[in-house]
């Protein structure tokens, strides 16, 4: 049963990014993937927080399953991270590539410590 | 690669197009079935906290090789179709790795004092993925070109004159 929902889960993640993906890249026409960048950071935020309300408050090891492993997992990508990266570098775009990696590594570390803290908060 | 505005990753999308139903279906599908491998995968080998992050690194390393091979099949050796992609790349490779993950785990592994640890999911996942995608690329280009070459026949005999000619120049 468990696994079921955490399988739901992760298609509503996935549908989210495909949808939010579409929504940056219409408005923020850009050879930068700005649509991967703000959905992993965002699901790192989202992530941290739960694992922090996890380790901090007892939240439930399902919800934990649901939320965490399903919805931020199905949500946030680690494969197109890298294909964009190398597409980048394929169509000559260097610095682009190195920031895509710089940048979301970056900030994806940033804002899942921020969620992690966040937890320590509430 | 094909680099018309579907094929390529971040081209300039249409703009405000309705969604598809079928699409959308074939996105949740796929994220259906890539979350659930994740998840069973991380219940038969779990990994204990403050160790490396072994199960994950393997599940975004090999679905980056998935995924680049994937779609220089879907979008050069397969028949043009309208959910494949949406199905195996986004809903399916997407959901099956996870970026949140990777970086709450080094995160995790920083706050506990396991530099060492944490440097080696960041730069090992990172480098790994990397070269997996490249992998996955080169395998699905040299099947292209291979199908090309075939199709276009064999060019050994056209290339090599006719031994007997060439007695005949002498």
């Amino acid at each position: 049963m468990l696994a079921i929902l955490v399988g739901l889960a992760a298609a509503l993640g996935a549908l989210a990014r495909y949808l939010l993906d579409q929504f940056v890249g219409t408005r923020w026409e850009s050879a930068f993937p700005w649509g991967t960048w703000v959905i992993n950071v965002s699901g790192s935020f989202i992530l941290g927080l739960i694992t922090g309300l996890a380790v901090h408050h007892g939240l439930n090891a399902h919800v934990v399953s649901v939320l965490g492993t399903g919805v931020c997992g199905g949500y946030t990508t680690f494969s197109t991270f890298n294909f964009e990266t190398i597409r980048l570098t394929e169509d000559g775009s260097l610095a682009g590539s190195l920031g895509n990696i710089a940048g979301s590594i970056a900030s994806g570390l940033l804002a899942g410590a921020a969620g992690l803290g966040l937890a320590l908060l509430i | 690669m094909a680099t018309e505005a579907d094929g390529h990753p971040f081209a300039a999308r249409p703009r405000r197009r309705r969604q598809d139903p079928r699409v959308l279906g074939a996105v949740a599908a796929g994220g259906f079935l890539g979350g659930e491998a994740r998840y069973l995968l991380g219940l038969a080998f779990p990994t204990a906290h403050g160790a490396f992050p072994a199960t994950i690194f393997a599940i975004n390393i090999s679905g980056s090789f998935i995924l680049a091979l994937l779609l220089v099949l879907i979008l050069e050796v397969w028949p043009p179709t309208k959910y494949l992609r949406p199905l195996l790349a986004t809903g399916f490779c997407g959901a099956y790795t996870t970026f949140s993950t990777w970086m709450v785990d080094t995160d995790r592994l920083i706050s506990a004092g396991r530099y060492g640890l944490a440097a080696a999911n960041v730069l090992g996942s990172l480098l790994a993925g990397l070269a997996a995608t490249t992998l996955g690329l080169a395998c699905g280009r040299a099947l292209v070109a291979y199908r090309r070459r075939r199709a276009e026949g064999p060019l050994i005999p056209a290339q090599q004159p006719d031994p007997s000619e060439s007695e005949a120049l002498r």
